[in-house]
């Protein structure tokens, strides 16, 4: 159940990875599409805090073409909608999130991904 | 009985059986979403907008589930992997992370519009192993820091816990002021031992009197929902003895049942068992 909404989020949190420790990349991923309700209002909102780059990339990555690369400034519901449907609808199950700075692995195994650290990599 | 969270640690604790139980108690399930709203309540959100919400602790979705009613998008993070199975299979909205919160987040700056968090401060008030991350300060301390950024300015971040001493919340709220929270204790119904509540509300941002901090229930609607909840407990009562008179079937069985009973108990005089007994007297006798 990591929706890419959530992955736009996450950062490596082991100890003293504090720079370019976003986004983490996917591997081996097995994807399930669920359908979620619209909800421009939440959409627009959330817009703000997205990391554009690192959502188009990572959708390109797990084969979802429909978002431009550069954000639009226009906000029309065909875009909305897709955008609704990379951020909310694509569940990743299983697969391995890994962080781009120090390597460190956080496995996802039915849809849940494991983010606890080892006693040394806490901050 | 102790304290659960003396007991073992969370992730042991709530193991498959104590998840499953935990989630099935009606009286759990009650409690729980009443301290829900009144979190969500406290955080005091912008009416009609839609946020995205942390929820710490979210163990199998009690809370997530009335989260999703409301219409909020939610991300929960639990240490519990029995009670994270529990939520996939009630099919919560939420994305759900296997994560110590003592650990710290690696949320981005500004990502979440709230947190709430039910029953679960408490836990990080006890050291596991001896190693110095281990400790409950550096533990809260860690956790408070990577909640406060992780939060967007300004919010508010609501703990409902369950403190065991004055010390523990005092090393809470100062172990918060340090990582840069305002806010403090609220406590709901203070005079009542059943139905008073703790809340850790935290503001991030907001100085100068944006926030104002909320006040505790108190007084008469202690009296309110201590009446409300006597009765409930008195109609579900009444209900049961009613349904008990009407189930309770004096046959024949019983009968033998309740004299083997009297025999074994030496009592005298016991009518000895025939193929009358049980029997309904004709109307003619």
């Amino acid at each position: 159940m990591v929706r890419l909404i959530t992955h736009n989020l996450l950062a490596c949190h082991a100890k003293g990875c504090t720079s370019n420790n976003f986004p983490l990349a996917f591997s081996n991923v097995q994807i399930e599409i669920r359908e979620a309700e619209f909800n421009p209002e939440f959409l627009k909102n959330f817009i703000p805090k997205v990391e554009w780059n690192a959502l188009v990339d990572t959708a390109r990555q797990l084969g979802d073409t429909s978002l431009p690369l550069e954000q639009p400034e226009m906000l029309d519901e065909e875009f909305l909608k897709s955008l609704h449907h990379v951020l909310l609808e694509i569940h990743v199950e299983e697969g391995v999130m890994t962080c781009p700075n120090c390597k460190h692995e956080y496995p996802i195994s039915n849809g849940i991904p494991n983010m606890l650290l080892a006693e040394h990599e806490i901050g | 009985m102790s304290r659960p969270e003396l007991q073992a640690p969370p992730e042991i604790y709530y193991g498959d059986v104590e998840a499953k139980k935990y989630t099935k108690n009606t009286r759990n399930q009650q409690i729980q979403a009443d301290m829900t709203y009144r979190a969500l309540e406290l955080l005091n959100l912008p009416p009609d907008e839609p946020a995205l919400l942390l929820d710490i602790g979210c163990g199998s979705g009690l809370s997530g589930e009335i989260l999703d009613e409301e219409g909020y998008i939610w991300t929960g993070v639990d240490i519990a992997p029995s009670m994270l199975e529990v939520a996939l299979e009630r099919e919560v909205e939420g994305d759900l992370f296997l994560q110590d919160i003592g650990q710290g987040f690696g949320f981005r700056p500004g990502s979440f519009d709230g947190a709430i968090s039910i029953s679960v401060l408490q836990w990080l008030l006890n050291a596991e192993t001896s190693h110095p991350t281990s400790s409950p300060p550096h533990r809260l301390n860690r956790f408070f820091t990577t909640l406060h950024s992780a939060l967007k300015n300004p919010s508010r971040a609501v703990f409902q816990f369950y403190p065991s001493s004055d010390d523990q919340i005092q090393l809470i709220t100062s172990i918060a002021q340090k990582a840069g929270f305002g806010g403090g204790i609220i406590v709901d119904y203070p005079n009542s031992n059943k139905a008073r509540k703790v809340f850790l509300c935290l503001l991030v941002g907001g100085g100068g009197g944006q926030q104002q901090m909320p006040k505790g229930l108190d007084g008469e609607e202690v009296e309110d929902s201590r009446a409300r909840f006597e009765t409930r407990r008195e109609r579900t009562g009444k209900d049961k003895n009613g349904k008990r008179k009407n189930m309770k079937v004096i046959d024949r069985d019983w009968i033998l049942k309740k004299k083997e009973l009297y025999r074994k108990r030496g009592k005298e005089s016991v009518p000895r068992d025939s193929k009358f007994t049980g029997r309904k007297r004709r109307p003619v006798f």
